[in-house]
């Protein structure tokens, strides 16, 4: 059992060091950081509300802590050092917004307390403390963590994408609009959308190969 | 016979279950002789399945208005 946790810990952190060593050739590749707050909500709105929602898991919710966001963002604009790239600054804000939610539905003491439930069959009367270890085998929260940096990572896929490639794209996957009324909205015709999906889905293909194929 | 562009559209169309019976029965016939597009099916797919595990979410362009409206009127 013991070497099975070993080359999990490890897995991990190889995870950790390619994601760190993307983010580095990232920060290389932008030398001099500027904000541009008119563009915030176009370039960053839905990976901000995606972080958001997996966190507070509800949409409402999110979105007005993404929102919450970019006012904190515009009013701490001058505080901007241009260390740090615009997402990375956004998010570290919506951070500390989610962390503020939490603290705002529990600010009655009794909230805040952790309650435990014990079974009351007398079957199990001794095993209670057994019942709280957590299962070494379960892969449930290791797909949970997974399936964020997924997330993250398609979206930061998207995001190099040009823009209206990308706005169809995402609202015929992730929104499920249907053709039809995308068309519509966005005044093009049927074959023009299959072409800039096909287009999307070519580059999100090459862009997540790395580490997702 | 189609052509491989043909071929990629219809498996555009089936990863969002919008291709017809006939379209579906070219491009399996399509991938019989192509390994180009066989490979390019699979990969597709395989990012259908990536973002749904993702379950991702937007908000909608009326959202993103009503967001930018706010963000003016503040500041």
């Amino acid at each position: 059992m013991a070497a099975l946790k070993f080359t999990e810990v490890n897995k991990n952190l190889q995870l950790i060091k390619s994601n760190s060593v993307t983010f580095v050739n990232q920060k290389k590749k932008m030398t001099a950081h500027q904000l541009q707050p008119d563009s915030w909500v176009d370039l960053y709105a839905d990976y901000l509300f995606n972080y958001a929602v997996a966190r507070v898991s509800d949409a409402e919710i999110a979105k007005d802590l993404v929102q919450e966001t970019f006012f904190a963002g515009l009013k701490s604009a001058k505080n901007y050092k241009g260390e740090a790239a615009e997402r990375t600054w956004l998010i570290a804000i919506l951070k500390r917004k989610v962390i503020d939610h939490y603290r705002r539905i529990n600010s009655n003491k009794g909230k805040a307390e952790v309650r435990m439930r014990y079974s009351s069959s007398s079957d199990s009367e001794g095993d209670w403390l057994e019942e709280q270890v957590a299962d070494p085998f379960s892969m449930l929260e290791n797909s949970a963590i997974e399936n964020e940096e997924l997330g993250s990572a398609i979206y930061s896929c998207i995001s190099k994408l040009p823009k209206k490639q990308a706005q169809v794209f995402k609202m015929k996957t992730i929104q499920g609009i249907s053709t039809e009324d995308i068309c519509n909205e966005l005044g093009i015709n049927p074959s023009n959308l299959w072409v800039m999906i096909h287009r999307a889905r070519t580059a999100l293909m090459g862009c997540l190969n790395e580490n997702w194929y | 016979m189609i052509s491989c562009d043909k071929a990629a559209i219809i498996c555009n169309k089936t990863q969002y279950g919008e291709a017809s019976f006939m379209d579906k029965l070219k491009l399996k016939f399509h991938l019989f002789i192509c390994k180009t597009c066989s490979a390019f099916t699979k990969k597709n797919t395989k990012l259908t399945v990536l973002c749904e595990k993702a379950n991702l979410h937007a908000l909608s362009e009326k959202e993103k208005l009503k967001m930018k409206e706010q963000l003016q009127h503040n500041s």
